[in-house]
């Protein structure tokens, strides 16, 4: 151990027991609860969409009945959107950030310290909505999927009640999150860490934050007016009393397109951190990247309503919707082009997380492709509602978001713990998992234009052969995932010593202060601000 | 590209696409038969087709980087690769590229839409109404009025499980036909997708399409918003016939429509057990969907009616809970839907069926006096 080491240990002055994690107020603890919090939920997640994908295995209700099959969606979404990718990139953002714009700690860390809390008791309200049903009183489980459109919403039980308030608290924290965020990244920047020296990841990450507090009071308001007409005589939403169903669904989308991209960018930031290491050379074009990020963080928030083509809305209102999706495909396809361009006259290994990085390039590529289909409203008249649409978000959101995700565990795990973790197995994960999504969500752009269409609970026998081959495939993805768990465990426990840099092409293009410190990091990240260049 | 080999690339595709012989191995679209479907096909394929020839073009590229530059072939990385003069422009290059396929794509979109949205007088209108769980259709030039429900006969291994319905939608062939959308209590949408797009059924909203079928024959949709439980279980089943056909089946209609509202409007009193075998097909038709065939309903979700208070109790509560509806709950008001002879059936089935052995037989003027 070299004596700076040392040196950083005696500083370290970690608070002990339950307190440390508790009471915290350190970014790194506070962004490995983030984590830990994201892989529970990723666990629930994942085993409720087993439950659905089990019932779907063959015609016929042999597990489930419709309403517990329709509360199921709904959790499996909320679960994944909010319990899980939003907390892992925001555990991400707390561990990475400070680190890599050379800050102590966080702008404002008992604020950090709220918005995490808060999210056990979201998980719990949340938990609560599919108990509650099957209490007297309880009413019907929330079966409207994570859309939660009225006069279905209306209808449904005391869950829909809990659903709300989970909303709500999930609402507080990320707004607190992102606010703390932005606030590190404006103010917290070491000397001569300019706008265009951050690392892509911290774009990504301002420009999620700001989308963040622009979009979730909007949702906010939404399911608190869907709360009033449940239980105080408003009809904002209901015809008979002079409302309108759809003003709901253009709340919901408001927020709901933007979350797309706040799902997505923190992955396209890890991507500008993941390819240029393993191709050893600097990004292609990191300028334009930033701008097409803010193109595309601006142009994602004035097309929300491409979600409802189908509800009537004026040819000339729906042309606008579908011009402004089409053009979403510039930045994207800039944004995938500087990927494989910054590999071109690389020199590249595979690593895991380089392995996935490929992976997702290839596959959000796909999920753009059938995004522009979809944006085509004539055909979109046909696509809506259909499994060829759960297809498309699924290759949108798994690469673009879940797998980004995991190229990030597995390129800083050596960072966070000191130790490397298995190459094999990472690499043996990385195949599993991949071939096994392929298998689950591939054939289902098929049976989507033959004609099945999503969120139903049992279909036609004309569907059978497609939805057997996707449930295998959603077995073999989920089961991946317990490998996934070990690798974690397994690295965290111990391994092979990871030194300050573990990738040889860490550090090309980007300041990467995260490097100039030991694997893993004191427990203060920089007490004296580092100078960049 | 040219038009031209867009269209070859457009026809190969079709080809892999439509070539399965097998419906349950269908991979695309069902073959159109109307206009404005049969344009949308077209539209279809060529965006698929585009789609296609992208990803076909990026991996090639990406397999061929990935081949190229590995480290294992001893490739050296280019540092200055992003300060040459592709690194330079790229940023217009792309851009300009992305711009010119989005523009050919959204030019064939806007065509199409327009078709999509031709609003000419039609030759007749059919107002569909989406209902929790069964669809209900208005024929508006004839008075016709039909109930819809799945067909609960067919068993999981029929290739029409799910798929078949008591009573299918006529229609005239060659005929421009307008569609009107409306739902009385959750969103729904009616799709059929050979020769109807969807469109949202919105209670309080009236949407409209149309479409002109082109080809005899038994065409099939299903719900596609979600709709609360019973939404996997409220297929579309329409009969495309002969004009000739159509306008034997619209007298045959009317005839019968009138022989029922004759029936329902005499003075006559009924006995038990014909108002019960009237009442088990009306149940069928507009009840099951929630109560279930059994009566048992769905715990915490229908209230069963074997054995329920109101089912076994005072006569009175029970014709107005099916005339007035329970507000804020999934049940409806049946009085503006049925008439009293019916109602009267449907109580007298409820209040005998099941084991719930009342012996009430509730006459039309009891429901008369009760609205």
């Amino acid at each position: 151990m070299s004596t700076e080491a040392i040196h950083d240990e005696h500083h370290d002055h970690k608070p002990s027991g339950i307190g440390r994690w508790l009471f915290s107020t350190n970014h790194k603890d506070i962004g490995t609860m983030y984590l830990v919090f994201a892989l529970v939920m990723l666990f629930l997640g994942g085993a409720s969409a087993m439950l659905l994908r089990a019932e779907l295995f063959e015609p016929g209700l042999q597990i489930l009945d419709p309403d517990t099959y329709n509360n199921l969606l709904t959790n499996h979404a909320l679960l994944m959107v909010f319990g899980v990718v939003m907390p892992a990139a925001a555990g991400m953002a707390n561990w990475m950030i400070p680190m890599m714009i050379g800050a102590p700690d966080m702008a404002l860390p008992r604020l950090n310290n709220l918005s995490f809390w808060l999210l056990p008791f979201a998980a719990l309200m949340l938990t609560m909505s599919m108990v509650v049903p099957h209490l007297p009183g309880g009413g019907t489980p929330i079966n409207t999927g994570w859309t939660l459109y009225p006069p279905l919403s209306l209808q449904a039980g005391m869950g829909m009640d809990f659903a709300i308030f989970t909303l709500h608290i999930l609402g507080i924290s990320s707004i607190m999150a992102s606010i703390n965020i932005v606030t590190t990244i404006v103010n917290m920047r070491a000397p001569g860490m300019t706008w265009f020296k951050l690392p892509l990841f911290v774009w990504a990450w301002l420009l999620t934050g700001l989308l963040l507090i622009m979009i979730m009071p909007v949702l906010a308001g939404g399911v608190t007016m869907l709360l009033f007409d449940r239980h105080f005589g408003t009809a904002f939403f209901d015809a008979a009393g002079g409302g309108d169903p759809v003003l709901f669904q253009h709340l919901f989308w408001f927020f709901g397109h933007p979350e797309v991209y706040v799902l997505l960018l923190p992955s396209i930031g890890m991507l500008g951190m993941v390819v240029p290491t393993f191709s050893r050379k600097p990004l292609f074009a990191y300028k334009p990247l930033v701008y097409s990020m803010i193109c595309l963080t601006a142009l994602g928030m004035v097309v929300w309503a491409h979600h409802q083509y189908t509800v009537g809305m004026s040819q000339a209102v729906t042309t606008y919707f579908m011009i402004g999706t089409i053009l979403i495909s510039i930045p994207v396809g800039y944004m995938l082009f500087s990927f494989i361009f910054t590999m071109w006259r690389g020199s590249m290994t595979f690593e895991t997380p380089m392995l996935f990085a490929v992976a997702i390039v290839l596959m959000f590529s796909f999920a753009g492709v059938t995004g522009v289909m979809l944006a085509v409203v004539p055909a979109d008249l046909q696509y809506h509602d259909t499994y060829f649409v759960v297809a498309h978000f699924h290759y949108a959101l798994i690469p673009g978001a879940l797998f980004g995700i995991y190229a990030g565990v597995f390129y800083w795990l050596p960072k966070w713990t000191g130790h490397m973790y298995d190459e094999r197995l990472g690499k043996i994960f990385f195949w599993w998992t991949t071939i096994s999504f392929n298998l689950t969500f591939f054939v289902q752009h098929f049976v989507g234009l033959a004609g099945m269409p999503r969120r139903i609970s049992d279909y036609s026998p004309v569907f059978t052969r497609f939805n057997e081959i996707s449930s295998i495939g959603a077995f073999a993805f989920g089961a991946s995932h317990l490998l996934f768990l070990w690798i974690i465990i397994k690295t965290v426990r111990g391994g092979k010593k990871a030194g300050a840099k573990p990738w040889e092409g860490s550090q090309v293009g980007t300041p990467g202060l995260e490097w100039t410190l030991p694997s893993p990091p004191p427990f203060h990240s920089f007490s004296t601000p580092p100078m960049v260049k | 590209m040219s038009k031209r080999s867009l269209d070859g690339l457009a026809g190969v595709g079709m080809c892999a696409l439509s070539g399965s012989v097998f419906a349950e191995w269908e991979i695309n679209l069902p073959e159109p038969v109307s206009p404005v479907t049969r344009e949308i096909f077209g539209l279809h394929m060529l965006t698929a087709t585009i789609a296609l020839v992208i990803m076909i073009i990026v991996t090639a590229v990406i397999v061929y980087a990935l081949w190229k530059f590995r480290k294992s072939a001893g490739y050296e990385a280019d540092q200055n690769f992003h300060k040459g003069w592709f690194g330079n422009w790229a940023w217009v290059l792309v851009p300009v590229v992305v711009l010119g396929i989005d523009m050919s794509v959204a030019g064939k979109a806007t065509k199409v839409f327009d078709l999509v949205e031709d609003t000419t007088p039609p030759d007749m209108t059919l107002k569909v109404i989406g209902s929790q769980w069964k669809w209900t259709y208005e024929y508006m030039d004839d008075g016709i009025r039909l109930v819809s429900n799945l067909n609960r006969d067919r068993k999981t291994d029929d290739p029409l499980y799910l798929h078949d319905v008591d009573n299918p939608v006529v229609l005239p062939i060659n005929t421009r036909i307008r569609l009107l959308h409306t739902a009385t209590d959750v969103l729904h949408a009616w799709w059929v997708p050979a020769l109807a797009y969807k469109k949202d059924a919105i209670p309080g909203y009236i949407n409209e399409t149309w479409t002109i079928i082109e080809k005899e024959g038994t065409y099939r949709g299903q719900c596609a918003e979600i709709c609360g439980g019973g939404h996997a279980f409220m297929p579309i089943v329409i009969k495309a016939v002969s004009k000739e056909k159509y306008a034997a089946w619209v007298q045959e209609k009317k005839l019968a429509a009138a022989a029922a509202l004759a029936e329902a409007d005499s003075a006559k009193v009924w006995g038990k057990d014909e108002l019960y075998a009237k009442g088990e097909g009306i149940y069928r038709t507009n009840c099951v969907g929630c109560h279930q065939i059994n009566g048992q309903g769905i715990p915490n979700v229908f209230p069963a009616l074997a054995g329920s208070k109101i089912a076994t109790g005072d006569v009175k509560a029970h014709l107005h809970i099916v005339t007035h509806g329970k507000p804020g709950t999934a049940m409806a008001a049946w009085g503006k839907q049925l008439n009293d002879l019916e109602i009267a059936s449907v109580i007298t089935y409820e209040r005998n069926a099941w084991g719930n052995d009342t012996g009430d037989a509730v006459q039309p003027a009891d429901v008369k006096a009760a609205r």
